[in-house]
């Protein structure tokens, strides 16, 4: 692919018809049509409206615990004797990720809109869990789709939600993952098209979802990028975060983009490698197609049927991602790199014993990639890592695979 | 420009009664069998033949499509085949229109100008991508019309007023009117509410309206044939193929002879909506 002309600004996007570059766009059904175009009238009037900002940023700090800490990770930089790493710790926030963010923001739009039925997918089980919270707290009735064997690895979470009073709908389809959840998500917004709101989870799916939970979650970025400045008096050198959907990862990325001295790391699932299927590195080993609403890298075969591809983390096992990721790609201002499974795990452990924090296994990928990259750089540098999520959810597997008795 | 789509529609306006269109997935569960069942199509009574394009990810379909869709995939069926279905099917039948349907990344893969061309010299003389709405023309509708194929557009029950004209601005062939929200297969609605509907689009089109999404029966085939112009059966047939097999995959029954029978008593239900209304 021709790299296109860089444009004055990386944050410009996306244009009038949700186009980033050939990305993104409003591939749905005529039935959704009309629901897509409202919401987009609905968000441009929210994002502007002072009231639905000041209350957003209410709930944020009183409900999610915002600012999230930005937190040097001492021993863990000493051990690996280079740059210094920084974690931006949205691990802490209510629900135990950066999920909340975005559901906070998508339910008062949802109440804005009068809609009163909130509708879901879940990967890992972190945005389902979010999703029934700011359902709960909002009195909405929540139903949220989740792939089978998800259900089966993300047994808390699954509880949660039950506890939270949502309603899980396990989809057995295809490999029983996210993509099937996506799928089956559809299918009822389809179906309800009158009162439901469909609370998507990643910054991905028509126009403009990619958009609105892109402005939600650049909340993470923002904080982190006036907190860097505070504490080290200058921006970072590098930063870093794992890319699903890729969520956390553009709300990291958005506020850096056009600091050109920034490097920006995106870190992609790279299951069992590359070599085969057993991955969901989209961009690194996928190509340009069409899935869920956008245009975008996908995992394909070479008719176009979509690949289920594999991660360990069940946040990651989508063989999609977010349109501004595959812009940024092609752009060439973020660089797309893969973390394996046992990469991820190791890095899981290793954070566990420096620094006492349990990590998701998504954002033990991030760390991976981290681990990679401190001690090639200069203990004067500095770098900010994505740690997206808490890891509890996530004990069961690594027990698991560590052939630990659970 | 005129297809067979729009010679059929004239025809049967000459005949005063609504087109029976009918959906199968081609290469579901084989090659061979789903060209066998597209043979039989015409002589059944079908007037209009949507070949579906298996897609692993169908978002707006039901159990049954989705099923069939697996089926056809797990049988090995590709864009390239079903393009070669209709290839083979046009050996034997020139007249009647097929209008190939399902989603756009495997057009997008095999490339929209190969496409284009192949299917036209294929024999298709229609498409339907589910999810290229009218805000995408650009990717593959107006590329269809300059290559001499009808692009068929969706309108919904979400289609309001306002949205119709766009809606309708580069449809060619006819309109389908889904006769619902929902996927494939859903529960049959109200006819009141689809005569309304039909009424309403007319408003702003002379191109025929065939209404689908629910039709099993051939008393229902008949009910909305009395406010059609055309009467869309899908995921029936669809479930007709999946009964001739056993739950391990043995074949039980022909599923060309099946869908016949089943397309026959729908033909009928058919032809006996305008003689009712005639009445």
């Amino acid at each position: 692919m021709n790299k296109p002309a860089e444009p004055n600004s990386f944050r410009i996007g996306p244009d009038d018809e949700g186009m980033y570059g050939i990305f993104g766009g409003r591939f749905v059904a005529e039935t959704l049509m009309p629901l897509i175009l409202d919401l987009e009238k609905h968000w441009n009037e929210a994002k502007d409206d002072p009231a639905f900002r000041a209350e957003l940023e209410h709930l944020g700090r009183h409900y999610t615990g915002r600012p999230s800490p930005l937190y040097f990770a001492e021993r863990l930089t000493e051990h690996l004797g280079g740059a210094k790493i920084y974690f931006k710790r949205e691990d802490l926030n209510h629900t135990g990720s950066h999920k909340i963010n975005n559901c906070l923001g998508q339910i008062l739009l949802a109440k804005r809109m009068g809609k009163t039925r909130i509708i879901a997918e879940t990967g890992a089980g972190q945005h389902g869990v979010a999703s029934a919270t700011v359902a709960a707290r909002f009195g909405l009735p929540c139903v949220v789709y989740m792939g089978a064997t998800d259900v089966e690895r993300q047994k808390p979470n699954v509880f949660r939600m039950h506890l939270l009073g949502a309603e899980v709908k396990p989809v057995s389809s295809g490999h029983g993952t996210l993509k099937d959840a996506m799928n089956e998500a559809l299918r009822d917004w389809v179906t309800n098209v009158e009162d439901t709101y469909y609370l998507i989870g990643t910054a991905a799916g028509p126009h403009p979802y990619p958009e609105l939970v892109r402005d939600l979650q650049s909340v993470i970025g923002t904080e982190a990028r006036e907190q860097i400045q505070e504490l080290e008096g200058r921006l970072p050198d590098a930063i870093v975060a794992a890319v699903g959907g890729g969520s956390n990862a553009i709300g990291l990325f958005h506020p850096f983009l056009d600091d050109r001295q920034v490097e920006i790391h995106g870190v992609e699932a790279g299951g069992h490698g590359l070599d085969g299927d057993e991955h969901c590195a989209s961009m690194t080993a996928g190509r340009p197609g069409v899935l869920h609403g956008n245009r975008t890298y996908l995992l394909q075969n070479d008719d176009g049927q979509i690949l289920d591809g594999h991660s360990v983390s069940a946040g990651l096992d989508y063989p999609g991602v977010g349109p501004e990721h595959s812009w940024l790609k092609d752009s060439g201002r973020v660089i797309y790199s893969p973390i394996l499974d046992d990469e991820a795990i190791e890095a899981f452990q290793m954070t566990t014993r420096l620094e006492g924090i349990i990590p998701a296994l998504e954002s033990a990928h991030a760390i991976a990639h981290a681990i990679k990259l401190a001690p090639t750089m200069g203990r004067d540098q500095i770098m900010i890592v994505n740690f997206s999520g808490r890891g509890d959810k996530d004990v069961h597997t690594v027990g698991k695979m560590l052939g630990m008795e659970m | 420009m005129t297809t067979r789509i729009d010679r059929r529609f004239a025809r049967l306006k000459e005949e005063n009664r609504p087109a029976l269109v009918t959906y199968f997935m081609g290469g579901d569960p084989d090659y061979e069998t789903s060209l066998s069942i597209m043979k039989a199509l015409p002589a059944a009574g079908s007037d209009v033949i949507e070949l579906g394009m298996p897609f692993s990810d169908p978002m707006a379909d039901g159990p049954a499509i989705q099923a069939a869709g697996l089926r056809a995939l797990k049988g090995g069926q590709t864009l390239a085949k079903t393009l070669q279905m209709a290839r083979d099917f046009r050996e034997g039948d020139d007249d009647t229109p097929i209008v190939m349907m399902g989603y756009y990344n495997p057009i997008y893969i095999y490339g929209v100008d190969r496409f284009l061309s192949d299917a036209k010299e294929a024999g298709i003389d229609g498409l339907i991508i589910v999810d290229l709405p009218p805000e995408m023309d650009e990717e593959l509708c107006v590329p269809a019309i300059k290559a001499g194929l009808n692009f068929i557009r969706l309108a919904t029950p979400t289609t309001d007023e306002e949205r119709l004209p766009t809606v309708l601005e580069n449809t060619s062939g006819f309109v389908y009117y889904v006769s619902m929200t929902g996927v494939t297969g859903s529960a049959l609605p109200d006819t009141n509410n689809v005569s309304e509907a039909v009424a309403r689009i007319k408003e702003h089109t002379d191109l025929p309206i065939c209404v689908g999404f629910g039709v099993k029966t051939a008393r229902q085939a008949k009910a909305i044939g009395e406010a059609a112009d055309g009467v869309v059966v899908g995921s029936a047939i669809v479930a007709a193929i999946a009964q001739c097999y056993d739950d391990n995959g043995k074949r039980i029954e022909d599923p060309a002879e099946a869908v016949a029978t089943l397309v026959k008593g729908l033909a009928d239900g058919v032809r006996e909506a305008r003689l009712v209304a005639a009445r």
